[in-house]
Formats: structure tokens, C-alpha cells, sequence
């Protein structure tokens, strides 16, 4: 027992070692991400000394970036499970490997979420108010207290997934399926819980016509399982690109289908969701009014929600085309969609809302440079994090950082200054 | 002289690495040290925190799990805190709604010739922050005929109300039976008393604005900065669960002026009115005014009754 906490610690320890190790292109990365990161932390300080005056945000637009973004992330890290299916469901054996990228991601995207919301809150110091047992947690009524709950047990299902995963893999050891696969499954169905969840955070206000509305869930998860799997696409080319890691073309076009299939729903929910709105004309019609038009003079999403549809038809059409199957074309597919999206789920679904507010007056939002620093610190640290993981993981699935190596240097950064290894 | 040149003899040569080891040991004291640095640098603005958060702020339990001896040293606390600021001691007491009560509004739309001095009763009242402003009611010019709030504007600014062909419509916390505000938040911090007051404890609000988001009268409003309130017009009448100074980061709304409405007494804003506009009282009483008006009326209307809140605050006409 001693010895297996002795190992495991020293996995740990490994792991967090060659995190540290790279090449200069790594260290270029790692320093810019860390600058980001210190940028939006001096921000952050300067937010918590005089509170959330410093954003944009207002008593009229009372959610800003931060729930834009994570609610966008929300969905990216839902859309870990698009990988998870095929393998697991359809039993694709050669991309089992690949499932833990897609795991990882949503590891990072869900620590970024957790910080936005962070940021997000007046007092950050009563955080512990919300801990179960502990605070006073309003559930099931608060769908704030769902949240909670389903992120963060999220996060866990794929921390153990990944980690147990990672760690036989390490020690060349068979995972035992019964520690592993029942988590999984849990994982496909908490996946679409938790941007059900976030959906119904949004769909059940009542006051709020533009959000009280039940297609607001389904495009949640269309447009999730588009720019997630789009956002696994790049990341795994670029996985390939810096590591000598073998990743088949095969694997990208598997992706290719899901988020072709995914944006048809998607742009199909699009256009019901405006005919509703437009066609029938009623009183409630003044947010979608102002995001898709303009309202009373006031049109500052207007030129982001066309960008973002136009992006969507564009990306659409590469994406049913048979020229997507050409990784240069189904890039930038794939940058459309996520640059779409991110406008679309993000300001384009939490601005409206609240223009105008419920007494009917329009007040604009922007976000503040500082509140725009925060938000691409977080971003930031989620990259870090998603890269430190990565710099962890391939080593391990190469087989050139194990158990039966232990006392050996650490394996060079796969890049073009490190040795080449082959992949295991 | 060639002793100064010559290494000491004493000292044996180092073995060959340890040069290295002993230049990536101070490489990395050194991205250690700089990395530091960056981050003390980074997080300097801390260095204007004035109001920071006592360890006894830090740990206070939830209202409704005080008791009563820990109520005492809580309202204590506060009260050393509020004559700090402000160089006043306040009274300050925590009043429970009293048995058999009902509070309900009623607002005459026929009489309010949109004055406002309701609004600014009410912020003296109730200690709102002057700078950043924050107002409890807000009232709406509304053309005659309708009553869609888009068509109300927010910033009229006449030489004299009232005005012809507009009526006015004063909002604030509508005192829902089935609150929205109260429903989605995470952590209980608002919640409906027994006489149907909806209270906020600022102590233990979390600033999520959720209740913001939910809310259909846009009647929570929240210091996204420290309130800021001159010395001496603090009102040193104050209780727990409604005009006591909030902190930065937490909401706040309406709660019918409980601080004087549980001790009799009428609403600020009612007081204030020029017109007799706004009635208020025990619903539960039938001889209340209130009560004779829900009763006699014959048209009164609950803003956005669609909703399924049921407020409590009733606009009537003099039909």
C-alpha cells in the first residue's frame, strides 16, 4: 500500500517535472500563455479591491464576457463525448487514444468555466456558501445549484477517466474495465447534462422572453457538438504538428462528419428560432429585435450576429461539401464555426437578453479592457493547462515516460529540437 | 605572484557536471526569483484593498441559523462597524415580521402625477448609495392608453408633471408570492418572509446577479461598487435584513421599508406622496384600506400577471 502512494506520488512528481521540459517553441508558448495569464490576474486584483464597477457590466446588462464565455465553454466541454461515442459505442479501437485528448480538453474547458464564474461573482470570498453541507445550497430549486453540481461532478468523471487511464498506461499495466468504462458511460450522459443544465439556466427565467424559450436547450448541444469537435479537430492536428504523435487522417474526418451533422441542426434551429420570433411579431420579439436589427436606434451586436451566421452559412457549406475532406479547407470550416459560435452562444445569447430590461429601457453593453484582460487571462490558463496536460499525456501514451524508465532523464519535448521517438 | 594566479591547492577540482548543475540550480533560482516578481508584481492593486473582510465577516453563519445570542454580537459587530464609517451609532435591531400580517401595496395610477419624490424618500430612507446612484423605484411615463413598458420612458425631465397625455407608473420590488428572485438563487440568501416580505441577507449573498436575471420588474439592483453615503444623512434607524449600509458586491431591492412598517409605521415612500397615490397595509385586516380597495375596486392590475408571479403591489384606477 505504502509503496503504491510512494509510486503514484512519484507519477505525480514525473508528470509535473516534464511539464517544465521543452523545446524553445514550447518554452515561447508557455512564457506568452503565463504573460496572458499574470496580465489577467493583475486585472482580477484590480476587480476585487473595487468590485465589478470595473467591468461593463450594469444593473440593466447584469451578465457580461464572462457568462458569454462560459457558457460557450460549457459547451466545448460537452462536446468531449463526441469522441467518446465512437469509440466506445461504435467500438473504433484506433482512436481510443484520441478519447483522452477530447477528455482533456474538457478537463481545461471546465476549469475555464470555473473561472469565469469566479470572476464573475460580487464576493468571491463567500464562495463557500455554495459548497453542499457546508454553505446553504439552494437545490433542486436554483438551477445556479444544479450547475454546481453537474460541472464539477464533470470534472471529476474525466479527471478519473483520464487519470486512470494515463497512469496504467504508465505503469504498462491493463486498466481494469469495471474502474473505468461504467465512468465513461456516466460521462456521455453528464455530458449532455451539463449543457442541458446551463440551457435551463437561462430557459427557466420566465421574465426574460428571449431565453424562456425550449429550443434555447437543443441549440445549446447542436452548437456545442459543432465548435467542440471542431476546436478537437484543430487540436489534434496540432498535436501532430508539435509531437511525433501518429494521429490518422481518419480520426479528423470522423470529427468532420459530427460537426457537419451538428451545424445543419444547428443553422436548421437558427432559422426556426427567428421565424418564430419574427413572423408571429408579438411584443416579446424587441431582444431578438435588437440583436438580429437593431432596436430604437441601438444596434451594437448587429454586425457580430451577422458575422456570426454568415460564418455558420459559409462554414456550412464547406462542411456538407465533399472539399472539406481536405484538411486545409476543413480548417478553416472548423475556425468559422468555433468564431460563429463562440459570437452566437456567447454575447449573441446573454446580451439580448436583457436589452431591454424588463421596465423596457435599452442600455448598450461593451466589455471594459479590464473585464477583456480578465477574460483572456482565463483563456490563457485554460491553454496552459490544456498544454501542460498534453506535455504529460503523449510522453505517456508514446511510452517514453513509464514506470520502466523511472530513473532515466526526462524524454525530450517531441517537437523539432527534441529527439524523435517513435509512437507507441 | 604566482601564487596570487594559481588556484588554491586545498580546493579540488570540481567534477565534471556539477559546473552545469550549479548554473541550471541558479537558471532556475533565477526564472524562479523573476516569476515571483512578476506575480507580486501582478498582483499589487491588491495593496488598495481598505475594505477587507474580517476573519469574524469572513465565518458569519446564515441568518436563519443565528440565534439569538449570536444575533446580538452580529448586529454588535455591524453597528461598531456602521459608527467607524460614519462617526454615528446607529440603532440597529434585527425586526421579525409580526403574526397575522399580510403587507400589501396599492398604487392609484390615476392620481401619481409622476413627482418622484418617492424615489428620493426612499433613498434617504433606506441608506441607498448616492455615488454610484442606486434607486428602489423606479417610474415610468407611459402615453395614455397603454401600458407596454416599452413604450415608457424612464428619464423624463419636464418643467412641471404632470404632463398632458401621459400617466405614470412608479415600480419597485413587486413583493411576488411566487418570487422568481428567490427561486434561483444558489446559496438562499433572498428569501419570503412570513408577512411576504422578500428580504436579502447582505452577509451572505455571493454576488451572482442571478436574481437580477430572473426578476420581471428590474427591482434588484446591485453595489457593483462600495455604496457611497455622506456622513451625515445616514439614517441611524436601521435593521438587519433591510436599511443597514450594504457592502461592495451584494444586492439589494425594496423590502416595503420593513424597518418601519414592522413597527407600525408606514413605507417612506407612501409618507412622502403629494397625492395619496400609494396605500399600503395589513391585507389580512379587513377593514385596512388595502383590503377595502382589493375589495371595492373594480379594476386593479398586477404588472405582467402573465408571468405566474401574483405580486403584492396592486396598481388601481379610480373607477
Amino acid at each position: 500500500m505504502r509503496t503504491a502512494v510512494r509510486n503514484y506520488f512519484f507519477f505525480l512528481w514525473r508528470c509535473a517535472r516534464i511539464a517544465f521540459v521543452g523545446d524553445w517553441r514550447y518554452y515561447l508558448w508557455m512564457g506568452a500563455l503565463t504573460v496572458l495569464c499574470l496580465l489577467g490576474l493583475n486585472a482580477y486584483a484590480k476587480q476585487f479591491v473595487h468590485g465589478l464597477m470595473v467591468t461593463g457590466m450594469s444593473d440593466e446588462v447584469s451578465w457580461g464576457v464572462y457568462i458569454a464565455n462560459f457558457t460557450f465553454l460549457v459547451g466545448v466541454a460537452a462536446a468531449a463525448v463526441m469522441l467518446v461515442i465512437p469509440v466506445y459505442i461504435y467500438g473504433i479501437k484506433e482512436l481510443h487514444d484520441l478519447v483522452i485528448f477530447g477528455e482533456l480538453l474538457a478537463v481545461a474547458a471546465i476549469l475555464m468555466c470555473l473561472g469565469f464564474v469566479t470572476v464573475d461573482l460580487g464576493r468571491p470570498d463567500r464562495f463557500w456558501h455554495l459548497i453542499p453541507g457546508v454553505g446553504q445550497f439552494n437545490f433542486p430549486a436554483s438551477m445556479l445549484s444544479w450547475d454546481v453540481i453537474v460541472l464539477n461532478g464533470y470534472l471529476l468523471l474525466n479527471v478519473h477517466i483520464c487519470g486512470y487511464l494515463l497512469y496504467c498506461r504508465y505503469q504498462n499495466k491493463k486498466p481494469a474495465k469495471w474502474f473505468y468504462i461504467p465512468f465513461v458511460f456516466i460521462a456521455i450522459v453528464w455530458a449532455v447534462s451539463i449543457h442541458t443544465v446551463t440551457a435551463f439556466l437561462y430557459v427557466g427565467l420566465g421574465g426574460r422572453p428571449f431565453w424562456n424559450s425550449s429550443i434555447v436547450g437543443p441549440r445549446f448541444l447542436a452548437s456545442a457538438f459543432t465548435a467542440g469537435p471542431a476546436i478537437i479537430i484543430l487540436a489534434l492536428q496540432v498535436i501532430r504538428h508539435v509531437t511525433d504523435y501518429r494521429i490518422p487522417d481518419r480520426a479528423l474526418l470522423l470529427l468532420r462528419n459530427i460537426v457537419q451533422v451538428s451545424m445543419l441542426i444547428n443553422v436548421f434551429l437558427l432559422v426556426n428560432e427567428v421565424f418564430k420570433e419574427f413572423y408571429s411579431g408579438n411584443l416579446h420579439v424587441a431582444s431578438s429585435k435588437y440583436l438580429f436589427v437593431g432596436l430604437h436606434g441601438y444596434h451594437a451586436l448587429v454586425p457580430w450576429i451577422w458575422t456570426a451566421i454568415g460564418f455558420n452559412l459559409v462554414a456550412m457549406v464547406l462542411l456538407v461539401l465533399p472539399l472539406s475532406r481536405s484538411l486545409g479547407y476543413l480548417n478553416l470550416a472548423c475556425v468559422l464555426s468555433i468564431v460563429g459560435i463562440w459570437i452566437e452562444k456567447g454575447m449573441g445569447l446573454v446580451i439580448p437578453g436583457f436589452i431591454p430590461t424588463p421596465l423596457g429601457e435599452i442600455i448598450e453593453y461593451a466589455p471594459s479592457l479590464n473585464e477583456t484582460l480578465i477574460s483572456f487571462g482565463i483563456w490563457a490558463f485554460g491553454l496552459l493547462c490544456y498544454t501542460i496536460f498534453l506535455r504529460m499525456s503523449v510522453p505517456i501514451l508514446q511510452g517514453t515516460l513509464s514506470k520502466a524508465n523511472e530513473g532515466q532523464p526526462m524524454p525530450p519535448a517531441g517537437g523539432a529540437a527534441g529527439a524523435r521517438v517513435p509512437s507507441g | 605572484m604566482a601564487g596570487e594566479t594559481n588556484p588554491p591547492s586545498s580546493l579540488p577540482e570540481p567534477p565534471p557536471g556539477a559546473g552545469l548543475n550549479r548554473r541550471s540550480f541558479l537558471r532556475n533560482s533565477a526564472v524562479l526569483a523573476s516569476g515571483l516578481a512578476a506575480l507580486a508584481a501582478s498582483l499589487a492593486p491588491l495593496r488598495d484593498l481598505k475594505d477587507s473582510t474580517s476573519m469574524e465577516q469572513f465565518l458569519q453563519k446564515y441568518y436563519k441559523e443565528l440565534t439569538p445570542a449570536e444575533m446580538e454580537k452580529v448586529l454588535e459587530r455591524i453597528a461598531r462597524e456602521v459608527e467607524r464609517e460614519y462617526g454615528i451609532r446607529p440603532h440597529l435591531r434585527d425586526v421579525k415580521p409580526l403574526d397575522g400580517v399580510q403587507f400589501v401595496y396599492a398604487l392609484n395610477l390615476t392620481r401619481c402625477i409622476g413627482c418622484r419624490k418617492c424615489v428620493h424618500a426612499c433613498v434617504a430612507e433606506n441608506n441607498l448609495s448616492r455615488n454610484p446612484e442606486i434607486q428602489y423605484i423606479r417610474v415610468l411615463r407611459l402615453p395614455h392608453g397603454s401600458l407596454d413598458v416599452e413604450k415608457a420612458e424612464h428619464n423624463y425631465a419636464p418643467d412641471q408633471v404632470p404632463e398632458k397625455g401621459y400617466f405614470y407608473m412608479p415600480v419597485q420590488c413587486q413583493q411576488c408570492e411566487n418570487p422568481p428572485c428567490v427561486k434561483v438563487c444558489p446559496v438562499h440568501a433572498t428569501w419570503q418572509e412570513a408577512d411576504g416580505i422578500t428580504v436579502i441577507d447582505y452577509d451572505w449573498c455571493i454576488g451572482c446577479r442571478y436574481c437580477t436575471a430572473a426578476c420581471p420588474y428590474w427591482a434588484r439592483h446591485f453595489n457593483f461598487t462600495k455604496p457611497s453615503i455622506p456622513k451625515d444623512r445616514l439614517n441611524p434607524e436601521m435593521a438587519y435584513l433591510s436599511n443597514r449600509p450594504r457592502r461592495q458586491g451584494v444586492m439589494e431591492k425594496c423590502h416595503f421599508c420593513l424597518q418601519r412598517t414592522r413597527a407600525g409605521r408606514y413605507p417612506a415612500c407612501l409618507e412622502v406622496c403629494p397625492t395619496g397615490a400609494r396605500k399600503f397595509g395589513n391585507v389580512l385586516d379587513p377593514d385596512s384600506e388595502v383590503a377595502q380597495i382589493l375589495k371595492r375596486k373594480r379594476v386593479f392590475i398586477q404588472l405582467k400577471e402573465d408571468l405566474g408571479t401574483s405580486p403584492r403591489f396592486f396598481y388601481y384606477f379610480d373607477v
